[in-house]
């Protein structure tokens, strides 16, 4: 098959006739069946991918097609795509069947995409290393020993192995920036409300996003702004038009944290992002150290907050209604009790009981209401910064990606690992990861682009810029 | 009532809390249907059923009939309010929370006033109305499994919030009428109890006369009626005096009411030892109501019973007890205003509506929007009596007439030849004709006893067979009595 960089050139192939969709949806449903091992899908839609194909093909012959006609793409096993399975990597939701699209997915059918199958991640996205899967884990394609990160693992491994174009996950505390940065590709996080979240089965509802997965950053932004938007059915969404920017990277102003620079960088992700540092600045752009000085309370707050809304979230789960019921029930009591415990995995388990905690009588106003607080602070902390820079750099992990098993008998350090991603989230303003040459090691690194919260289009542009150098 | 407890010695202190469900065409949450009756889990839709991703979208007429309830119950409205969660299993609550207002409902510090015969006049303080979803229903009865229907999941309620400043179960029985009253008035609730669209659970405890601090409270709930209300809060004050009189000593319980058995019964305790967890909902954004939204909305209140009741004392000069039963209900009010546009006599309106009218209601079982005649009809019907064209006698037999065939009165004389009798050359041969043959009645008037007179009168009306104009026959009778007195 005639190979494409990103998907302007593949869509003029198309056009010109060298390059026939379906022969292009019949390379990846290969590819993915030549990489099984890779565990990188729950679920692959052969037979409608293919017959979606001849549909689009002959749209784009017609002349009338949508923005994304050709694009082939795989979505996160969170997100709902009507009469397909939606499992979210759980056992407790192992026959179940979504009734109707999430928003962002109807987006991009009606922009002529093609969805090839729903991709692994960690159980209801909780995870840093797709290992929490009931279906298993998925691997890193740069080196099958290692892990993809997660939660959106499946995401990331379908786009870095070429098993589709681009691709959905979604992004809580990095499930999205993180595995990108193990991968060694793109991967955005928007601003909080710019993409609907009506069909993502919800992990802890302020802080879900759904963003792109893709090899270059134009195909990444393509694929958001057709799924942002206001949506009537997501009251968090902002009425918000997403317009395409452009940055010159000599008039902007980038901050260093030093928080993030600090100890706990492992020092190939430290001496591959000063590398990367240096490059831009000879190519003027201008740096200046900043401080966000809430940033040692991060992961506290976020895993405050974060399971307290998963707690309750995760409630509906309980074999009365659909999903998994225990066959070993004698009453009311043993029926949530033993499908719950039954159906869901150790991670999603230890989430739920912290949450359940952090909201009890006599412990809401330590944990909950103080993290809150917390949390505004954390805000804050990126507004006063964004007074001063346009945008902030940071690693995106504190280290590269870990060998499968490594710490899943440590679900703090398991935890720390997110102490770079986390805080977007708590802030809702939008970050991307970028890959970097790793200068002394072979795993990727990522670097981490924050903005200020409704600036994705002025994010992308600077990222454009920034990726074509590194 | 005497229950043989000498209850002097305590007070009762009962707070009641009264969710009422509102009669909007779809649900708080969804685009669902709200009514009532459909079969079992057809308005129902992704989001109410709670599945995976769906988000709840408020609806916005849920918060204008919360907000008319604060404004006719005097409550402030708080600009901002936020939803919270509630979180709990069980079947019929498919995501596991009720969506619910916890800190910042979004009315309060409201009051109610009531009058009792035994206490007199009083405010009840409202502490705070809020908005939530209603659950669905478990159906147990089919056997060893539970059924669930989802049909009444996310139907829209507000829950309003007494202070605890109700003493006695008349003074609750009157609160609740009240209450029921405005939502009926603001037309934001249909009142009825037995369907669940209103429901009143009780907070009850006792305390020596005196005392300031407030005793342990009991919660009683599944009363479906007002009167049960009542009942099971005399109940309730009984048992915990009782109990306290033993020396013993109220627990902080739930309690349920037995209406077959008179009785309440403590709800078996791991039911009840609920952490809720309440946290602000983060899928709902706050619930502003700004300035110009509540000029709007006082702009739309209609007349409330308050108004309503001074309007008929001082505009159509009723009696206080006239005004007060006038206005119990909306539509009897509004029967009531409808009538005197068409008559001056708004008094004699208010005699038939209360009487006649409300009779045949009760009777019937029927609301006045089903009563037969209109208000026009009833209005002519009261002038026809006044203009003499009638007696009141006639008018009370074509009443029923007007009932039955929806006709006016007007034809109804006219048909049947009813018009009353006022005219002297048609009543004289009628009267001379009586004197003649009533020698006895005659004798005895004559001798002084002027209340014979009476049978005389009905003779001539008798005759006329109630046509003739009493007041006339009486005066002809007199004058030609007197005469032959003089004779
Ligand atoms: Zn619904």
């Amino acid at each position: 098959m005639v190979s494409y960089s990103n998907f302007s050139e593949k869509l003029a192939l198309i056009k010109s006739g060298r390059l026939t969709l379906s022969e292009n949806v019949d390379f990846f449903l290969q590819k993915i069946r030549d990489n099984s091992d890779l565990n990188a899908y729950n679920f692959v839609f052969e037979d409608a991918a293919k017959k979606r194909a001849l549909e689009v093909e002959a749209k784009i012959k017609s002349g009338n097609f949508g923005k994304l006609a050709g694009l082939v793409v795989a979505i996160k096993d969170v997100l709902s795509l009507k009469d397909n399975p939606l499992t979210c990597s759980s056992k407790i939701l192992k026959d179940f069947e979504a009734v109707y699209t999430a928003t962002a997915v109807q987006k991009l059918l009606d922009e002529d995409a093609i969805i090839i199958g729903k991709t692994n991640c960690d159980e209801f996205a909780m995870g840093s290393s797709n290992e929490n899967s009931a279906f298993g884990p998925a691997l890193n394609p740069v080196d099958k020993d290692y892990v993809p990160g997660g939660s959106s693992g499946g995401s990331a491994v379908a786009v870095a192995a070429g098993l589709c174009d681009v691709s959905l996950g979604t992004d809580t505390g990095g499930s999205i920036r993180q595995p990108a940065s193990y991968c060694g590709i793109v991967g955005m996080k928007p601003t909080y409300g710019l993409v609907s979240r009506f069909g993502l089965t919800a992990f802890a509802s302020s802080f879900d996003t759904i963003g792109p997965f893709a090899n270059n950053v134009e195909d990444a932004e393509l694929l958001l702004s057709v799924i942002a938007g206001f949506d009537e059915n997501d009251s968090t969404s902002v009425e918000h038009q997403y317009t395409p920017d452009e940055k010159n990277l000599d008039e902007i102003v980038i901050g260093l944290p030093k928080e993030y620079f600090g100890e706990g960088t492992d020092e190939e992700v430290n001496k591959s992002l000063q590398e990367a540092i240096s490059t831009l600045k000879n190519n003027g752009v201008k740096f200046k150290e900043i401080s966000l000085p809430h940033t040692e309370y991060t992961i506290a707050t976020y895993y405050i907050l974060t399971t307290a809304e998963a707690s309750s979230n995760l409630s509906r789960y309980d074999g009365a209604r659909y999903g998994y019921r225990s066959e070993n029930v004698a009453d009311l009591a043993e029926m949530y009790e033993n499908s719950r415990s039954e159906g869901f995995g150790d991670e999603v388990k230890r989430r739920i009981m912290l949450g359940t905690y952090v909201l009890s009588a006599g412990y809401y106003d330590a944990y909950y209401l103080k993290a809150q607080k917390v949390r505004r602070l954390i805000r804050e902390d990126f507004d006063k910064a964004f007074e001063e820079v346009d945008f902030i750099l940071t690693p995106t992990t504190p280290g590269t990606a870990f060998k499968l098993g490594e710490n899943i008998d440590d679900p703090l350090k398991m935890y720390m690992l997110d102490i770079f991603t986390t805080s977007a989230n708590l802030a809702g303003i939008p970050g991307i990861s970028l890959p970097v040459k790793n200068v002394t090691g072979k795993m990727p690194v990522g670097l981490q682009l924050f903005g200020n919260r409704l600036s994705d289009a002025g994010l992308f542009a600077a990222a454009k810029q920034i990726f074509s150098l590194l | 009532m005497n229950y043989g407890i000498d209850l002097r010695n305590y007070e009762a202190v009962i707070g009641l809390e009264v969710h009422a469900q509102l009669s909007t065409d779809t649900k708080i949450f969804c685009g669902c249907s709200t009514k009532f009756g459909n079969p079992a889990n057809s308005n129902v839709c992704p989001v109410c059923l709670g599945h995976p991703g769906v988000l709840p979208v408020l609806n916005k007429k849920v918060v204008e009939y919360s907000v008319m309830m604060g404004m006719a119950t005097g409550s402030r409205i708080n600009e901002n309010s936020i939803f919270a969660r509630k979180n709990y299993f069980y079947p019929d609550l498919p995501k596991g929370y009720q969506i619910s207002q916890f800190e910042l409902p979004i009315c309060e510090d409201g009051v109610i006033k009531i009058s009792t015969e035994e206490r007199g006049a009083k405010e009840i303080r409202i502490k705070r109305i809020h908005m939530e979803e209603d659950a669905g229903k478990s159906i147990h009865d089919r056997g060893y499994d539970t059924h669930v229907d989802v049909n009444r999941c996310g139907v829209p309620l507000i829950e309003i919030v007494s202070e605890p400043d109700i003493s006695s179960p008349e003074e609750a029985y009157e609160y609740l009428t009240k209450l029921k009253q405005i939502l009926l008035y603001l037309d934001i609730c249909d009142g009825n109890m037995e369907e669940g669209s209103l429901r009143c659970d009780a907070n009850i405890s006792i305390r020596p006369v005196g005392q300031k601090e407030l005793g342990t409270r009991t919660e009683v709930k599944n009363m479906n009626s007002f009167r049960n209300v009542e009942k099971a809060i005399r109940f309730e004050i009984e048992r915990q005096t009782e109990l306290v009189d033993d020396g013993g000593k109220v627990v902080q319980e739930t309690l349920l009411w037995n209406a077959d058995l008179n009785e309440a019964f403590p709800m078996r305790g791991k039911e009840e030892s609920h952490d809720y967890r309440y946290f602000p909902d983060p899928d709902l954004v706050k619930v502003v109501v700004d300035e110009k939204w509540k000029e709007g909305l006082k702009e739309r209140l209609p007349e409330l019973p308050a108004e309503k009741m001074e309007k008929f004392v001082n505009v159509y000069n009723l009696p206080e007890y006239d005004a007060s039963i006038l206005t119990l209900e909306l539509e009897v009010a509004k029967y009531f205003e409808e009538c005197v546009k068409y008559t001056k006599d708004t008094k004699s309106v208010s005699n038939w509506v209360m009487t006649e009218i409300l009779k045949y209601l009760n009777e019937n079982k029927v609301s006045i929007a089903q009563f037969p005649a209109t208000p026009e009809n009833l209005a002519k019907l009261v002038n026809l009596i006044n203009d003499r064209t009638i007696s009141g006698k006639i008018a009370k037999d074509i009443f029923p007439e007007m009932i039955q065939g929806g006709k006016s009165p007007e034809v109804i004389v006219k048909e049947k030849n009813l018009v009353q009798i006022s005219d002297d050359s048609v009543l004289e041969p009628v009267i001379d004709e009586i004197i003649a043959t009533s020698e006895k009645e005659v004798k005895t008037y004559l001798a002084g006893k002027e209340k014979a007179i009476g049978a005389l009168v009905g003779k001539a009306m008798k005759a006329t067979k109630g046509k003739a104009n009493p007041q006339m026959v009486n005066k002809l009778l007199k004058e030609k009595l007197e005469a032959m007195k003089t004779a």
